[in-house]
């Protein structure tokens, strides 16, 4: 398969700021790529430069055979862009926002079927002003997606969305992704990136520190946490070393959970210790993303 | 596949900023309705005399006059505060991403700008004819549409360069408020040119549009001329400041907010 999206070395420096500190990136066609990490990390400015919005100062980007920095017709033509931090004329009306937008796109998919497709059927003649902040958010959606594009970009799109909104949206992006379209999404929400990515990306200080399928990430398929509640124990006196220890909660992670379940549980008899609400589970995505985040910032 | 052919975008596009600038009632309300306040005040208070310097009555004076002050209100001020503010908001950064080539928006923007002016004088024009027998030789109408044209054109760049310069649409709304309102005083559209007019007013009045826009207005209402009543000099040097006002905003132009100045998100208050 092609691939939609190819980053190597991308630099961008704001000053002093190293926005972005040399990314490569590599996203085939059809594929769902979320790009994960802190705040400041570097996602917007990244997906930015690939929208054409900003000029790179190193490295080399093709985007669906474009160069982004080149700014064409065509290529705005193909891409859909879901901004971080947008607006939409408040005096339209959802219907005419769309109309407006779609008659731009030499591909375009009908006004009816888009408000259908966000759950803004009930609002299309309501002016954008008198929208929830969720409903708007789904309206920048839906002019993300109004004319047809082959790649999308989205930026944070679910920040603000209740809960069955979100859901929603993770409708409307996998069907985008049955539809053959490639995703680039960047997202704080780590069940968002497990549902919806086929392969996610973590960056921090603009580098990126990790990359795989939400099940391997990091090694977390080959990981497992142990975790449990000392009462009164100090936590430097366990047999192992804990990944984390706070509040009276500790977890170990572990690759030999078997030996080291054993060893934890003698030294608990031996000891008389309880560990309360023993657990033994794999890794969600977020442990592997605070962890990483966490020893990238450390 | 088809792309969407320049003419049909252009229409959607003025369509769109016309709209726009309708629920605006704040903005409607000062350029359309602020001048022909002032002109019914004006032929009120001074009553319809003639103003001797002139040779023309004060409704003769007045109609045109404040007509190209409409005009100039929905051209300069109206696309100066609105463009500044659609920054503000995000949407200029908005409509960067998509297809449509950016001078095909600013057309939009300027036709329909240009469309509002030409209400805006065809009320104070009707006005002054339904109410004091405004008369217009048939000859001149030639010399009134170009002057309303290169005015009207001159003063959509002049805006734009505003909204190029100013850093939020609040800034744009007090700059053009602040060059306009006393630029009308100094350039005989408030105040009939008097024989004793201090020097320096003239000065200002000379260097900047307004005065020059408002004379090649008012001739084609002059009695006294009996030829077209083109107004080639005060047109050329209109349209000179328009060509660089239109330049500089090009060169200066941004569609984005700068980081830092603010969030795109911001309230929906004009003007
Ligand atoms: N236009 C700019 N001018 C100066 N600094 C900038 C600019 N844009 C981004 N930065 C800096 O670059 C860094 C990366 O910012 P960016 O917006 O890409 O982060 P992000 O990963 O999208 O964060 P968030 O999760 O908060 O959206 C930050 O330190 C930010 O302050
Ligand atoms: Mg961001």
């Amino acid at each position: 398969m092609a691939n939609a999206i190819e980053v190597r070395g991308l630099v961008k420096r704001y000053g002093d700021v190293v926005a972005v500190a040399g990314v490569d990136l590599t996203i085939a066609e059809g594929e769902v790529f979320a790009l994960l990490g802190p705040n400041g990390a570097g996602k917007t400015t990244t997906v930015e430069i690939l929208e054409g919005y900003r000029q790179r100062d190193a490295g080399s980007v093709s985007v669906l055979g474009f160069d982004p920095a080149e700014a064409s017709r065509a290529y705005k033509e193909r891409i859909g862009i879901v901004l971080q931090e947008t607006a939409i004329e408040p005096e339209l009306t959802v219907d005419e926002a769309l109309d407006i937008y779609g008659s731009l796109y030499p591909r375009r998919r009908p006004t009816d079927e888009i408000v259908e497709i966000v759950g803004l059927g009930e609002k299309r003649r309501a002016r954008v002003k008198t929208l929830s902040g969720g409903q708007k958010r789904r309206l920048e959606l839906a002019l993300g997606i109004v004319g047809d594009p082959d790649l999308v970009f989205l930026d944070e799109p679910t920040t603000g969305f209740d809960p069955s909104a979100r859901r929603q949206a993770w409708t409307i992006i996998d069907n985008l992704r049955s539809l053959g379209k490639t995703i680039l999404l960047t997202t704080h929400y780590m069940d968002e990136a497990q549902n919806l990515a086929d392969r996610v990306a973590v960056i921090a200080g603009g580098r990126i520190i990790a990359e795989g399928t939400p099940e391997t990430l990091g090694g977390r398929r080959d990981a497992t946490i142990v975790r449990f509640r000392l009462a009164d124990v100090a936590p430097d006196r366990l047999p192992l070393t804990p990944s984390r220890a706070d509040g009276g909660v500790v977890e170990i992670e572990s690759v030999d959970p078997t030996r080291d379940l054993h060893t934890l549980t003698d030294w608990a008899l031996a000891n008389g210790i309880e560990l309360e609400d023993l657990e033994v589970r794999r890794p969600s995505l977020e442990d592997v993303y605070l962890r990483l985040t966490g020893e990238a910032t450390s | 596949m088809r792309r969407p052919s320049t003419f049909r975008l252009v229409r959607i596009q003025t369509g769109y900023q016309w709209k726009l600038f309708w629920r605006n009632p704040v903005a409607a309300f000062f350029t359309i309705l602020f001048p022909v306040m002032m002109f019914l005040i004006f032929t009120v208070i001074f009553g319809n005399e003639r103003i001797d310097e002139l040779g023309v009555t004060v409704a003769q004076f007045y109609a045109p006059a404040l007509g190209m002050f409409a005009a100039v209100s929905a051209t300069y001020t109206n696309l100066g505060i609105s463009t500044a503010y659609q920054r503000d908001f995000g949407v200029l950064k908005r409509i960067r991403g998509t297809p449509l080539p950016p001078w095909i928006y600013m057309a939009g923007k300027i036709l329909s700008a240009i469309a509002v002016a030409f209400i805006g004088v065809a009320i104070m024009l009707g006005l002054g004819v339904a109410l004091y027998g405004l008369r217009l030789d048939p000859t001149t109408l030639p010399a009134l549409v170009v002057s309303f044209v290169v005015g009207s054109a001159a003063f959509s760049a002049l805006g734009l360069l505003v909204a190029a310069v100013a850093p939020s649409g609040n800034a744009a709304s007090a700059i053009t408020n602040a060059t306009l309102l006393p630029l009308a005083f100094f350039s005989g559209v408030f105040i009939p040119p008097q024989a004793e007019t201090p020097r320096w007013i003239e000065f200002i009045g000379d260097v900047f549009p307004l005065k020059h826009f408002n004379e090649a207005f008012f001739a084609p209402f002059d009695p006294r001329r009996n030829d077209l009543a083109f107004e080639w000099g005060h047109l050329a040097y209109l349209a000179l400041w328009g060509l660089v006002g239109g330049y500089l905003a090009i060169r200066w132009f941004r569609w984005e907010l700068p980081q830092g100045t603010g969030s795109s998100r911001r309230r929906s208050t004009r003007r």
